[in-house]
């Protein structure tokens, strides 16, 4: 069982390791990086490829790490007590599995993305240590203990809005997904954008890394962005040549308000075109 | 088996545990990789490092420890014994990159082209170019005379590989260096403080929930309320550079303190005093400034302001117009600073200098008088001192 990409998603030698060494160990893998870098898309692609059902558990800020595991329903049980309803005397009929429960009676291995750990609670990482260690926890209410049938590969993706605790990056593995560089820039856009024009495609790409140079933006256009402003240049048909004949950074691209996405950004972009254009 | 690794990471304070350690193990015993260089310095980093701020650090030990280069000297710039350089390039080059060297027409062509580009290396050395032994890389300055610096002169468009990854030390900015033990400064911290219910309600409300079940006639009626939470915001300014050099240590334990303490924190740098515009990224400070306004506009009056900043400066600096050390200010510092406070009423100055020490410099009672006398010492007294004063005045 082994990874290497998919016909939709480029992964790297390091990336590919990653998920092997998370795959054959059961260790839990936390990817950050860059926004728009491909981090919530490589779960759903290690399921894809190597043919597990996957379980998403994106995380909120109000999310706790409870939910993740089961939550016991008492007002709908106190309700129903009310009313007299039957199934109030069986305290299970009250459990709701949560994602974690559900990988871990998946018949086969599964995939379990934990999405965007670091919007949750500080101490949620925490709260979930004995679960990704041992693959297993204790459901009070019923006396159950759920064990893991197969240990799920387990994906966790973080933005680095608040720092982990130590005791939980030390039971994950870590791998940090890097902006990809122009020839792995390529490959990914022919993985999404058979077609396009091999001229185009290198007119884009250094209209695009060109922008990311520019100093002083807010929100460097990213992968995702790149993908659409592609996706655009080729609807509307935009020749080859309006992107080559002049230098990048001296002339606004056609379409650029797909790759900048702040109003403040894009002022500055068109007043340092402006401004090499006068020739200062 | 590679306990000098582990132990080479520890003394460079890579914050590795003998847990981390012992998985590196195991994925090696089930053979993740096998035989290649690169893919165990892939999995080295995946195990042991947990924090792309560190991946600079690993990378400077990795190097160190796996290619058997000590610190070399510039001195070591020619007359490097052929068998040494060899043997070291046995121990490097994996099988295809020996094949590689064959077809380039062996070892003996390529020390030829090696001597060459000493020479030429030489040369640009006189130039002022510094190639070698650039600051902090000494370690690496040795690539030079390694086979594959060869190969980086010679064919730098066929092979982007040439340099090996850990040797690229492409996370260098990251690198925040905090140390730890900030544990004093995150319970003074601690004090400032501000509960409020807002957002989803989510907990029960037991009072609440036992007046509406009576006033519903025994049945029953759940309410709920948001939870409490701590929703004190914090704008930091930060005085880099020039006299606050010496205090580096602690302005870190101090900031990482806060990011972890305060859900709602943003921080500016700034250098000796502000003016119209501030800066977040050290090494880009004269490209990416953001106009002190924005920040006034962006931030609302509920945000707590705390300046760190030694306040040595010359008076000229914070009264007069041009007077900032570093462009021509068009209006003096002082009129920002009022700014500032006037549209955050809640701020104080810590001062990293000793309190002793405040009266032998004019500047820093010119900013004690701006401040309304809110400048307390960056020690824990003075560090508890000021948040009280902070806490105090919360809405």
């Amino acid at each position: 069982m082994k990874f290497n990409g998919t016909d939709s998603y480029v992964a790297t030698a390091d990336l590919n390791l990653a998920v092997n060494a998370a795959i054959t160990l059961g260790r839990p893998l936390l990817i950050k990086g860059e926004p728009g870098t491909g981090k919530t898309m490589l779960a759903e692609e290690v399921a894809k490829s190597l043919d597990m059902p996957l379980f998403q558990w994106h995380v909120k800020s109000t999310t706790k790490a409870n939910q993740g595991l089961y939550e016991y329903d008492a007002v709908s049980r106190l309700r129903d007590s009310q009313l007299g309803d039957e199934r109030v005397h069986d305290i299970g009929n009250y459990i709701l599995k949560g994602k974690l429960w559900e990988a871990f009676e998946s018949e086969q291995r599964a995939v379990l993305l934990i999405d965007e750990i670091d919007k949750a609670d500080i101490e949620f990482p925490n709260d979930l240590l004995q679960e990704l260690d041992r693959m297993e926890f204790y459901v009070y209410e019923t006396r159950q203990l759920i064990k893991a049938r197969h240990r799920p590969v387990i994906i966790i993706t973080s933005n680095n809005e608040k720092e982990l605790p130590d005791a939980f990056l030390r039971r994950c593995f870590f791998h940090y997904i890097r902006f990809p560089e122009a020839d792995t820039m390529a490959q990914i856009v022919d993985v999404h954008y058979p077609g396009i024009k091999q001229s185009l495609l290198k007119g884009a790409l250094e209209t695009f890394f060109g922008m990311r140079d520019v100093p002083g933006l807010k929100k460097k256009p990213s992968t995702s962005e790149l993908l659409d402003w592609l996706k655009l240049l080729v609807a509307e048909e935009i020749p080859a040549e309006a992107l080559h004949s002049k230098q990048p950074g001296k002339s606004i691209p056609p379409l650029h308000g797909a790759l900048l996405k702040n109003e403040q950004d894009l002022g500055l972009f068109e007043r340092l075109v402006g401004m090499t254009r006068r020739g200062r | 088996m590679l306990v000098d690794f582990f132990l080479q990471l520890k003394q460079a304070k890579v914050p590795v545990t003998v847990r981390e350690y012992l998985s590196l193990l195991e994925a090696l015993d089930k053979q993740v990789v096998w035989g290649s260089v690169e893919d165990f310095y892939y999995l080295a980093r995946l195990c042991l490092v947990k924090d792309e701020t560190h991946f600079d650090k690993f990378d400077r030990v990795f190097a160190q420890y796996f290619e058997g280069v000590t610190e070399l000297g510039e001195e070591l710039e020619t007359r490097i014994p052929e068998e040494w350089l060899r043997k070291l390039s046995e121990l490097v080059l994996s099988a295809e990159e020996k094949a590689e060297i064959e077809a380039l027409g062996g070892f003996e062509k390529l020390m030829e082209t090696l001597k060459q580009r000493l020479a030429e290396q030489k040369e640009r050395h006189q130039g002022g170019s510094k190639w070698i032994g650039t600051g902090g890389r000494s370690p690496f300055g040795a690539y030079g005379y390694n086979p594959e610096g060869v190969r980086i002169g010679q064919e730098e468009s066929r092979h982007r590989r040439a340099v090996k990854v850990w040797d690229k030390r492409e996370f260098k900015n990251l690198d925040g260096a905090v140390e730890l033990g900030t544990r004093n400064i995150k319970i003074a911290l601690r004090r400032l403080r501000h509960f409020a219910r807002e957002g989803a309600p989510e907990v029960l409300d037991m009072p609440g929930t036992i007046r509406a079940t009576a006033n519903n006639a025994g049945y029953l009626d759940l309410q709920l309320v948001p939870k409490l939470h701590n929703k004190i915001k914090v704008l930091l300014f930060f005085d880099v550079g020039g006299s606050m050099d010496e205090h580096i240590k602690i302005c870190e334990e101090l900031f990482s303190a806060a990011r972890v303490e305060f859900k709602y924190l943003e921080y500016f740098y700034f250098h000796n005093f502000v003016y119209e515009s501030v800066w977040r990224d050290n090494q880009r400070y004269r490209a990416e400034r953001i106009d002190l306004w924005d920040v006034i506009h962006t931030y609302g009056p509920d945000y707590k302001l705390i300046f760190v900043g030694d306040a040595a400066m010359s008076p000229y600096e914070i009264s007069m117009v041009g007077g900032s050390v570093e462009h021509m200010n068009d209006e003096a510092g002082h009129v920002w600073g009022q700014r500032l406070l006037e549209a955050y009423k809640d701020a104080i100055w810590l001062n990293p200098t000793p309190q002793g020490w405040w009266h032998f410099t004019q500047s820093v009672g010119m900013v004690r008088q701006i401040m309304g006398g809110r400048m307390f010492p960056l020690t824990l007294e003075g560090l508890e001192e000021g948040i009280r004063l902070l806490s105090k005045t919360s809405v």
